[in-house]
């Protein structure tokens, strides 16, 4: 008898690690919003936005793509060094124009997604290891293609893609933005996107009804990696260079840390791609804070800790329910 | 204390005891009362079906659940162990079902896996390979002790841990199933090991579903049944049909005409020569199924009989292609399906309603209209956009159908109860428009009027002209639910009951059927002599029914 009473104030703080999941991080987002106003009054000026979503979009279309693998129960190292593939190709084809080189960089990171995918569909490795094996060997391949030196690229329609503004916010903001609609209409509305959030959620299942496990497995690896070559083409635009050695470094795990603070569970079965938008947006503003009121960078990443160990924490009270 | 205090004990004196065990979780009594008490040097039965609460009594006696109430007492003394290591230590050692050891460490380590041989404070590799290369020998298994133990057969990993079990001086040896990854060979190793075990007084408890192997070795008997003791005693006393008659539950006198089950009397008036809608022919499955063929003619209800372990599970995933066949045929409607997997007997219009809801059924986190709509979302959407109205167009229509009761259908499929979630499921499959449907367990762990709802579906499909295979362990819905029975036995084919022979005096008679060793057919996977052994338990089945047809069925 006793063994079944239920303690109220273990459903209280159930529900409540339950909300913070599902909307902490836009209450965050508020409260951090508030907090830098209150601080520095120039923080919502136009020029500081800007500058705040040119350094967002890029580590936004990964994390989308992040998103994506996490809601399959894998996960994608890899991210950072497609990065560095697409700027050592641009330079190389960058004279037939921008956008053939474009295009290459985007075949080469579908290229390499089939491949972590196959692996993971096919032989069965676990996701971290395969692509932690691609996410050596590519950016050990980018930086020989490259050589040594940061390439300068100068070609102006990838320029403009990296610099320029319409209607007053960054066009790399406005393609990151038609990612994250694009990604969010293709989960909720297309056969492929539920078959992936069932495939994350029950594995085993899927296969009993009939889901087409590994072709499902494959896309969601190429999607990420496209998306990953998709940023390193805009780094470059950006950066106006081509550095496959420093471009992309430690990007898998911001992207990862975007997904997390934005409670999509690294168990699978579930994506949440406002919340990823909102999680890589604030974990991009309280670095900004952070910085702009001169705090170390290694206070900084301590906070970023701190931040990452919370959504964990309540991501792992809702998996164990 | 250590066994060695001990005084010499008689033949009569307990070795292990158990009284009045009780343990639930949630509310749901797994053991209720449980006396158990085992002698020294005595091989112990312990038997039961699925949920009888076997596993649950190991575990309370090696300490990996605390019971609720009860006592447990090694030689005389009272124990209450806090781990399995606890229960180790004082003498009781478990073999699992599973290899619980370390893979990638070699046979030797893994032997002496926590009391490894030590030299100067150090491991002595050298005595540990001397020491672990003589103790195997006498386990039959000669191998490279330096090898990593995931580079053996499994066989050959059981009986490592089946030595290491009994390295650490155990009064007590507990083993949960230990046959069922072995071969015939290992089997009889097996058994002449538990013999020493018996001779030096070490009390063996024995799980296991073959009931052959349950005769050959043991000498009591303990029967579980819904968490609670139905029988103890010697096993040379009981005969077979009894024996079942206990762990089912029914009294052979008490069976019944009438049922209790919520399917129509009348049988499904498919026709004698109709062509079948499944055929499944000569199915292998490495240890677990030996030729087994059947077959389903259109508007019929086939039932697949057989206790725990008997392959009927697996006869159903070998069908469906969720398990790798070795070899064997299925046609649906007389056409072959070439490739195996769930995939492509969807589309040929077979699918299966898998036994663990849990874990192969529902996907928990989605909704009742997501998880109904789940094998039809190609169908239901045009260049891979899903269309809303025809999902809800189809979710209204089985919701309402199969009367499944959720606040919306946009609500979490796990906050429905167990009958509700088995009802989306078969939601799920009936949108598919199957020809074969495969139930296993169609109405376990579901409450009594959903049940009755399910069985009456059944009926309701069959009539519709769907073929359909039940694999139920409930005697009376197996028998009340199906025009025919199909009998399985340790993964082989051992009887069919037609028309009035399908009584549950008949099928329990079938499930006794006399021991067979050639037709386990371990020893030789080939499928010739399966065949030809399985055929002569047709034949004996047949005698005990008094009734000559039964092999021309084959």
């Amino acid at each position: 008898m006793s063994s079944i009473t239920w303690s109220p104030t273990a459903v209280g703080r159930d529900r409540l690690l339950r909300w913070l999941q599902d909307y902490g991080v836009y209450g965050a987002l508020v409260i951090l919003l508030i907090v830098a106003v209150a601080l520095n009054t120039g923080f919502m000026s136009a020029s500081n936005w800007r500058v705040q979503l040119f350094q967002l979009s890029p580590t936004l279309l990964v994390a989308l793509g992040m998103a994506l693998v996490i809601g399959t129960e894998g996960i994608d190292l890899s991210v950072g060094a497609v990065i560095a593939l697409a700027a050592a190709v641009i330079p190389l084809y960058i004279g037939y124009g921008a956008w053939p080189a474009v295009g290459i960089a985007l075949l080469l990171g579908a290229a390499s997604g089939s491949l972590g995918g196959s692996m993971v569909a096919f032989a069965g490795v676990q996701p971290i290891v395969a692509t932690l094996a691609l996410m050596i060997g590519l950016r050990g391949l980018a930086e020989l293609m490259n050589g040594d030196a940061a390439k300068p690229v100068v070609d102006s329609t990838l320029l403009s893609l990296g610099e320029n503004s319409a209607l007053g916010v960054p066009v790399m903001a406005w393609i990151a933005l038609a990612a994250a609609v694009i990604t969010g209409l293709v989960l909720r509305l297309t056969t492929f996107g539920r078959q992936l959030v069932a495939i994350g959620d029950n594995r085993p299942a899927s296969r009993l009804a009939g889901l087409p496990v590994r072709r499902v497995l494959i896309t969601v690896y190429v999607i990420s990696g496209v998306l990953s070559a998709l940023a390193g083409a805009l780094i470059v635009g950006h950066g106006a260079e081509a550095d496959p050695a420093n471009q992309g470094l430690n990007m898998e795990l911001n992207a990862i840390t975007a997904v997390v603070v934005g409670g999509t569970p690294l168990t699978g079965g579930r994506v949440r791609v406002l919340g990823t938008v909102a999680g890589a947006l604030f974990m991009q503003l309280i670095t900004a804070v952070l910085t702009q009121h001169n705090v170390h960078a290694s206070y900084t990443q301590i906070v970023e800790a701190a931040i990452i160990c919370f959504a964990v924490y309540a991501s792992r009270e809702r998996g164990t329910r | 204390m250590s066994a060695t205090q001990l005084p010499d004990q008689g033949v009569d004196a307990f070795v292990l005891e158990a009284d009045g065990l009780a343990k639930s979780f949630a509310g749901v009594h797994a053991l209720r009362g449980v006396d158990f008490a085992l002698r020294a040097g005595e091989v112990h039965a312990l038997v039961g079906e699925n949920g009888a609460g076997k596993s649950t009594l190991i575990k309370v006696i090696t300490g990996v659940y605390r019971p609720d109430a009860g006592t447990v007492r090694l030689a005389g003394q009272d124990r209450s162990f806090r781990s399995p290591l606890e229960a180790q230590s004082a003498g009781i050692s478990t073999i699992y079902q599973e290899v619980n050891l370390v893979p990638l460490m070699s046979v030797a380590r893994n032997l002496y896996l926590g009391r490894e041989p030590r030299r100067f404070g150090l491991v002595d590799p050298r005595a540990m390979n001397r020491g672990a290369a003589a103790t195997l020998e006498r386990y039959g298994v000669r191998v490279d002790v330096t090898r990593p133990l995931h580079t053996l057969g499994l066989g050959a990993q059981q009986m490592v841990a089946i030595a290491r079990a009994v390295q650490s001086q155990a009064r007590v040896v507990i083993m949960d199933e230990p046959t069922s990854s072995l071969e015939g060979r290992e089997v009889s190793t097996l058994f002449s090991v538990i013999r020493t075990l018996r001779e030096q007084g070490i009390a063996v408890v024995f799980v296991s579903h073959r009931l052959d192997e349950l005769y050959e070795i043991c000498d009591r008997v303990t029967v579980l049944r819904d968490g609670a003791v139905v029988h103890t005693g010697a096993l040379a006393g009981l005969d077979r049909l009894e024996l079942i008659s206990l762990m089912l539950g029914r009294e052979l006198s008490a069976v019944r005409a009438e049922g209790a089950t919520a399917f129509g009397t009348a049988s499904h008036a498919a026709g004698a020569d109709a062509r079948p809608a499944l055929r499944a022919e000569n199915l292998d499955l490495r240890h677990r199924l030996h030729g087994v063929s059947l077959d389903v003619r259109a508007g019929e209800v086939v039932g697949l009989g057989g206790l725990l372990g008997a392959g009927r599970s697996e006869t159903a995933k070998a069908i469906i292609g969720a398990l790798p066949t070795d070899g064997g045929s299925v046609d649906v409607d007389g056409k072959r399906l070439h490739r195996r997997n769930p995939a492509a007997a969807m589309r040929a219009g077979v699918v299966m309603l898998a036994e663990d809801r849990k874990a192969e059924g529902i996907i928990p986190n989605l909704s009742v209209r997501e998880n109904i709509v789940l094998a039809a979302l190609p169908r239901m959407s045009r260049a891979g956009v899903l269309s809303a109205e025809k999902q809800d167009a189809v979710v209204k229509l089985f919701m309402d159908r199969l009367r499944i009761k959720a606040s919306s259908p946009h609500q979490r499929v796990s906050d429905l109860s167990g009958g509700n979630q088995q009802k989306v499921l078969l939601a799920r499959w009936l949108c598919m428009n199957p020809k074969v449907l495969l139930l296993d367990e169609p109405t376990r762990g579901i409450d009594v009027g959903a049940k009755a709802e399910v069985q009456a579906l059944i009926d309701e499909l069959a009539r519709e002209g769907l073929a359909v295979l039940l694999i139920s362990s409930e005697l009376e819905e197996l028998i009340e639910g199906s025009d025919r029975v199909v009998v399985l036995k340790d993964g082989s084919v051992v009887g069919h009951l037609d028309g009035d022979e399908v009584t549950e005096e008949r099928l329990l008679h079938a499930l006794a059927a006399a021991p067979s060793d050639p037709a386990r057919g371990d020893q030789d996977p080939d499928s010739g002599s399966v065949a030809a052994a399985s055929g002569s338990i047709v034949a004996e089945t047949a005698a005990a029914a008094d009734s000559g047809d039964e092999e021309q069925k084959r």
